[in-house]
């Protein structure tokens, strides 16, 4: 049955890993969040060749396992010469991925805009640049935060798929521990309740940044 | 190009079993969202409030951890499944808890108007329900549950982790026995790609056929 001392004792061990996958999953979403601009900007481009390629590579990312393309990153990578670490084999997969999902939430948010906001800065006169910083993207972001929060806790709960290429975080410090002690019960619930209470946590910050956000731009227009 | 020939019947056995995980697990997430969509609207707040921790609780854990939990600490705890069926339970479950925000979505975008029209009519609350309002519901759920769908065959491959041997996991055989990683991959991303389209375009065929009395009673309104 359960073992509250053999918890207890693990505990510090799986918080430090924890420590790791939220990082992990940070520098993932900062980087899927920066890939996910080029390929909405791509997909809204002048040429339909270039608008047909991007929105193909993106759905076929966005239809396919991470798990797979995690593997594929991994073993055929070295093959090419590039060798890198299995931690920052595993930040480019995860990066590659919920990038396609971005560039998908920016798509939307831009869509959303109502055509006679783009006409108006038109009859203004307004350069592109100044169209985009400060007509469309204060308008495009308000919706785009639910969204992209949604991604960040899918995110954080696909780390542990980086355990598969051995990155030390909380799915594979467990099953090591599982390993070494003969216990899996303990390690592994632990590892659960803490992704529990961390996206739960998440969800929630996510919610106040929201409401934040929504009343900063709300406050600023009247 | 040799190593895919040769190992082609490992790649059917694994879009095989795939598929089973596949089917297995989204009838189990079917009914645990519908169940938990409406008791997420029961007039009962325990009920209400039950329903929203059950789902929060399974949507909050990861999907690796629910699966390595089912199949590495269950038998701790004296129940002992199979690799498989840790699997498709573990991605019900998880799968479940997602959709039922898609049923309660649909269930809430139907207009008051049907459920006050259904009461002045003289049905019952249960009545209303099934035969009025989830038939309306169950229309709109169709584009979402493709995307949840494509969701959940992505999920299958973490299967694989647990040593269920579907495409996945034969892949990453082959690869260990060939070494030519970059095409086998190719081909295994190519086939889940190939499912996942086959699923949307189901979920879209479907979309049509059932939605074909629509236009009529838009029309009448």
């Amino acid at each position: 049955m359960f073992d509250f001392a053999f918890a207890l004792r693990i505990l510090p061990k799986l918080a430090d890993a924890a420590i790791t996958s939220i990082w992990i999953t940070l520098l993932s979403f900062v980087l899927a969040l920066l890939l996910g601009v080029p390929l909405a900007l791509l997909r809204r481009s002048r040429w339909p060749t270039v608008t047909r390629s991007t929105t193909a590579i993106v759905d076929f990312v966005r239809c396919t396992p991470l798990l797979v393309q995690l593997y594929f990153l991994y073993f055929a990578l070295p093959g090419f010469g590039i060798r890198l670490s299995p931690l920052a084999t595993g930040v480019i997969a995860l990066s590659a991925h919920y990038g396609c999902y971005m560039s998908e939430v920016y798509r939307s948010g831009l869509e959303a805009i109502p055509r006679g906001q783009w006409d108006a800065a038109v009859a203004l006169s307004l350069p592109r640049s100044q169209t985009y910083l400060s007509v469309i993207l204060p308008q495009a972001i308000t919706p785009i935060i639910p969204a992209a929060g949604n991604y960040l806790v899918h995110m954080f709960k696909e780390t542990p798929l980086l355990s598969t290429i051995s990155v030390v975080e909380m799915m594979f410090v467990s099953a090591e521990i599982g390993a070494d002690s003969f216990r899996y019960l303990e390690p592994i619930t632990l590892c659960g309740l803490l992704f529990l209470a961390m996206s739960i946590t998440a969800a929630m910050l996510i919610r106040l940044g929201e409401a934040f956000y929504g009343l900063r731009w709300r406050r600023r227009w009247v | 190009m040799e190593a895919l020939v040769e190992a082609r019947w490992l790649f059917l056995s694994g879009v095989l079993v795939t598929l089973r995980v596949f089917v297995l697990a989204a009838v189990l997430a079917a009914a645990l969202a519908l169940a938990l969509g409406l008791l997420r609207q029961s007039p009962n707040a325990t009920v209400r409030r039950a329903a929203t921790c059950w789902v929060e609780f399974f949507r909050g854990v990861s999907t690796v951890v629910q699966l390595f939990w089912l199949y590495f600490a269950l038998p701790f705890l004296g129940i002992s499944l199979s690799a498989s069926t840790a699997a498709i339970i573990g991605l019900g479950l998880v799968h479940g808890a997602y959709g039922s925000e898609v049923v309660r979505g649909a269930m809430q975008s139907i207009e008051r108007e049907q459920w006050e029209a259904a009461t002045a009519l003289g049905f019952s609350r249960r009545e209303t329900l099934f035969s009025i309002i989830l038939p309306q519901a169950v229309l709109r759920m169709l584009p979402p549950v493709g995307n949840s769908l494509v969701l959940l065959l992505k999920g299958t491959s973490i299967a694989s982790i647990i040593t269920v041997p579907e495409l996945t996991f034969q892949s990453s055989l082959v690869v260990t026995r060939t070494l030519a990683v970059v095409p086998v991959f190719t081909s295994v991303l190519v086939l889940y790609y190939a499912i996942a389209m086959a699923v949307t375009g189901a979920i879209r065929l479907a979309e049509q056929r059932l939605g074909r009395w629509r236009p009529a009673t838009l029309h009448i309104r």
